[in-house]
């Protein structure tokens, strides 16, 4: 199963106004910050509740991501990866946390953003693979509860959505 | 890329109809063969265009970052074109004919739009669907995915029939004289991969309007418009042809009062023949018809359609579809029920209804418009449309050139209640056609040749404009805008009130981001008159210079004048003084922000569009010859205005001459005197040596002032006349960008 994202939410309080992370991701490209190549910035801050602010990459995309009206750290990844379903998720569970670290300490944001890492979704893009059904919950619960441990998982969405869950620990 | 792309064929098999899967096949072979160096680039290329596959900025691996510019090192070093590297994501552009999409069919998008794309379709000024970011390698499977639901890709792109377009509201419009639809929608599928339409030299463009007055169509700005009419009770078609925006904008001439609806399609086919055997096909530059038509005259251009005509075999499906057309109509899903007057609506319905809503020719329906920002909507709204018009329609939806969705026969009765379900969707902006309603090309977002950002620009003033939308009263509020992020006129800037196109400028050692205004172009009368252009302003002064037009417009309007009126009546160099004060551009350290482009805080480069980065110190003299030749332009304008063709025609031309001279005075020092010493010495420094190239269409700029040197001193009438002001414009653009990209590279600075 390839095509995991990890969206990590903001905390309920930060501050920020998301057009400001548009010349962070500029700076990210120039510094050469993340592990993928870094292609370009992409912003749809005029749609509501969608895609928000994207660094477009070869191998995956960050976002600080709007849908349903909930600002997330979204790491999208596009290229394929080799290993298990676990070693998949936890690289982009670690990316969308590093990317995370990296923006909370950002001077551009200095103490007014904050990401709540124990509130977060996972979501697999491909429906062909992995469609929101019971049957796909049923083949990644354990995976996602063994990786997860303790938290409390929900499959999430509409059968037409990306199969998606919710991951919440308290 | 993904590994469910090989399964998809396996998945959809039977669903997708002949040709269209064996056509994928042959693609994904194709991308194959590529792959393992197998198939040239070059012809790659043209291959992957005809399949709607197109390329996107940075695909060359080059990228400023505001400082210098960088390269993008993708993993593969194969290329999908030439310089068009293959790692690099593209545009995919989705036909749809006559804008007519279902419910299904907006499902699949938004899939497509989440799975390879970067969650947002676009709506585009031809009423096609465009996602960008995609990967060559994903393109089979989208495509597949598309065609299971009767959507093509197919010649989206390349020098082919590009997509139909009508109105989006052809068959419930008020002022129609028929529905159109059925036509739009033969005529594209009949020209869709036809033999006699594989050899043009460019894109060829086809739009159908039910009615001559309206702009829904715009059909006057295409190579071939048709609207609808009757003679005798017969239906048939006022045909025109050789209309383009692009560099060289130029309406189209009317061809026949009359085609009968059964010669449509034929004699659609028969000027293909034509252009595809007569049309240019060396220089892309003069490729499109508009070229052809004027070259040829449109007596001898119809001669020829007439006798090709004659001997085009015959084919059942000229006619075959017309037998459906008198009984195809699209139904109500619920039945006609007036608004009921007198009951609370919701909290913003008023405006919304006074401006979103369209009263159908059948009474008790009503067609919605949803006006899209900058014409994008999410995954999940396509989603919310499609459940929406299952509800209240029968799926009958549409996009439109204004790159916004209609949905049409709606009960009047349930508007309320779609109000509010588009609402939550976040799609019931109330301003579809006003000022606010801005319609913008991708320009420097995703498009290679985007010289400065029309959609940050279009963005900043919808949301400006969007704070004043209460306080503005029907005069200023129903003007139009329209942006382009370089001459190429994507945005169709030609035929809006207020219409901008992308530039550049050398100003204090930096390249500056500014827009080329252009006052009154007509949208009604299927885009009647293209404005012309005053004047370029730094792009952050463009909502001020707005402001100022737009208030001068509102004080001194003389009853129920319009715009293009009011342009005319002050006359070109007041509307030119009107600028005038938005031109200077502060030092650097004075404001920055001059400096960079709307939404994109890097430092504005040109080196996007794969030349190089400009920046230095100096205030070379050229800088002022330059400006002294686009004033000579624009005093070419205002010879034109007032009646002197002959003054105006000389001195368009005289300021190329002022231009080229300019440039190797900039080079040489000792400049040359008298014309033909300075045609022939910018041949040789500048044209032969390409130098003076423009990236996309090399070196046509140089070639219209070749032949504007050659005509020199001989008659011309006010139509060629406007056309050279437009030539000669252009030229000094080129100018600007030969001059910027020269002191981008030392070497050819001290030559
Ligand atoms: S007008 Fe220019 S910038 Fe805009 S899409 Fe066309 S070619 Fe690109």
């Amino acid at each position: 199963m390839d095509h995991i994202n990890v969206k990590i939410f903001l905390d309920e309080s930060s501050t920020i106004n998301p057009a400001d992370i548009v010349p962070v991701f500029h700076r990210w490209i120039k510094e050469t910050v993340c592990p993928e190549v870094l292609i370009d910035v992409a912003e749809y801050l005029h749609v509501p509740a969608g895609p928000g602010v994207l660094l477009i990459g070869h191998e995956a995309n960050y976002s600080l991501d709007n849908r349903e009206n909930k600002l997330g750290l979204l790491y999208n990844r596009k290229a394929k990866l080799e290993g298990t379903f676990q070693q998949k998720l936890a690289q982009a569970h670690q990316s969308a946390l590093t990317a995370c670290d990296r923006l909370e300490a950002d001077p551009a944001f200095a103490g007014k953003l904050k990401f709540n890492r124990k509130s977060l979704e996972v979501f697999v893009n491909d429906r062909l693979l992995a469609p929101n059904t019971a049957e796909t919950w049923k083949t990644l619960q354990p995976e996602l509860a063994a990786y997860f441990q303790g938290a409390k998982i929900e499959k999430v969405g509409e059968p037409r959505d990306l199969f998606r869950v919710a991951v919440n620990r308290d | 890329m993904r590994p469910s792309n090989s399964q998809w064929k396996a998945q959809l098999g039977a669903s997708i109809p002949e040709p269209m899967a064996s056509e994928i096949d042959v693609f994904e072979n194709e991308i194959a063969l590529r792959m393992q160096g197998k198939i040239e680039d070059r012809i790659f290329a043209e291959t992957r265009l005809r399949r709607g596959a197109y390329g996107q900025r940075y695909d060359n691996g080059q990228r400023s970052d505001g400082t210098t510019t960088r390269t993008i090192v993708y993993p593969s070093t194969n290329t999908k074109g030439p310089g068009t590297l293959w790692d690099a994501p593209g545009m995919m552009r989705i036909k749809i004919p006559f804008g007519g999409l279902d419910a299904v069919q907006l499902e699949v998008l938004a899939d497509l739009a989440e799975e390879y794309s970067d969650g947002i379709a676009h709506i585009t000024t031809r009423q096609d669907v465009q996602l960008h970011f995609i990967h060559i390698e994903d393109t089979p499977a989208l495509m597949r995915r598309l065609a299971a639901v009767g959507i093509t890709t197919r010649e989206a792109c390349g020098n082919s029939v590009r997509n139909v377009t009508a109105c989006p509201i052809a068959g419930v419009c008020r002022t129609q004289t028929f529905d159109v639809t059925p036509y739009s929608k033969a005529i594209a599928y009949f020209l869709l991969g036809h033999p006699d339409c594989q050899t043009f030299g460019r894109k060829l463009k086809i739009a159908f309007s039910g009615c001559k007055d309206e702009a829904c169509a715009l059909v006057r700005l295409h190579d071939i418009g048709a609207i609808a009419t009757t003679r005798d009770s017969k239906r048939g078609f006022e045909l025109w042809v050789g209309g383009g925006l692009g560099p060289v904008p130029q309406q189209a001439r009317l061809y026949e009062e009359f085609v009968a609806e059964e010669e449509i399609l034929p004699i659609s086919q028969a000027i293909c023949r034509v252009f595809g055997r007569l049309g240019e096909k060396k220089n892309r530059n003069t490729a499109r018809l508009k070229f052809l038509v004027s070259k040829l005259g449109i007596e001898e251009f119809r001669r020829l359609v007439v006798e090709e005509r004659k001997i085009l075999p015959f084919d059942a499906r000229w006619t075959d579809y017309l037998k459906d057309v008198a009984a195809y109509k699209e139904e109500p899903l619920k039945p006609a029920q007036l608004l009921q007057i007198g009951v609370a609506q919701p909290e913003g319905f008023a405006q919304w209804h006074q401006n979103n809503v369209y009263q159908q020719r059948q009474a008790g329906y009503s067609t919605v418009t949803i006006a899209l920002p900058l014409g994008d909507l999410t995954a999940t709204q396509l989603r919310a449309l499609a459940d929406i018009s299952r509800k209240y329609i029968k799926e009958t939806i549409r996009t439109t050139v204004e790159q916004n969705i209609v949905l049409r026969w709606i009960s009047e009765a349930d508007l309320p209640a779609v109000f509010a379900e588009l609402k939550a969707a976040g799609l019931s902006t109330p301003v579809a056609g006003t000022i606010v309603d801005v319609s913008s090309c991708p320009g420097t977002d995703t498009c290679k040749l985007g010289i400065a950002s029309s959609r940050g620009l279009a963005g900043e003033l919808r949301t400006r404009l969007a704070a004043k939308n209460a306080e503005m009263d029907e005069t200023i509020g129903g003007l139009r805008i329209k942006v382009s992020g370089c001459f190429n006129s994507c945005g169709q800037h030609h035929v809006a009130d207020l219409g901008f196109y992308g530039v550049s400028r050398n100003k204090n050692g930096y390249t500056v981001p500014h827009f080329q205004v252009l006052l009154g172009g007509e949208w009604a009368n299927n885009a009647g008159t293209y404005g012309l252009a005053i004047g370029a302003v730094p792009s952050k002064r463009i909502p001020d210079t707005i402001d100022l037009i737009t208030t001068r417009f509102r004080t001194e309007r003389v009853d129920k004048e319009t715009f293009q009126s009011w342009v005319k009546r002050i006359g070109k160099a007041e509307c030119k003084k009107m600028i005038d004060g938005f031109t200077a551009v502060p030092t650097h350290d004075e404001d920055a922000s001059y400096y960079s482009d709307w939404g994109d805080p890097r430092e504005f480069s040109i080196g996007d569009i794969g030349v190089g980065e400009c920046a230095g110190e100096v205030v070379y003299p050229i800088d002022f010859e330059l400006v002294a030749c686009e004033r000579e332009v624009f005093e070419a304008q205002l010879a034109l205005e007032a009646g002197n063709v002959e003054k105006a025609g000389r001195m368009a031309y005289e300021s190329m001459l002022h231009g080229a001279q300019a440039l190797l005075k900039f080079r040489f020092t000792l400049a040359p005197e008298g014309a033909d010493k300075i045609v022939e010495d910018f041949r040789v420094n500048y044209f032969d040596t390409e130098i003076f190239f423009d990236p996309f269409v090399k070196g046509k700029f140089a070639q219209d002032f070749f032949k504007a040197h050659e005509e020199a001193g001989k008659p011309r009438t006010a139509e060629k006349t406007h056309q050279l002001i437009e030539e000669a414009q252009l030229f000094i653009e080129a100018c600007y960008s030969c001059h910027a990209r020269m002191t981008a590279t030392p070497a050819k600075v001290t030559a």
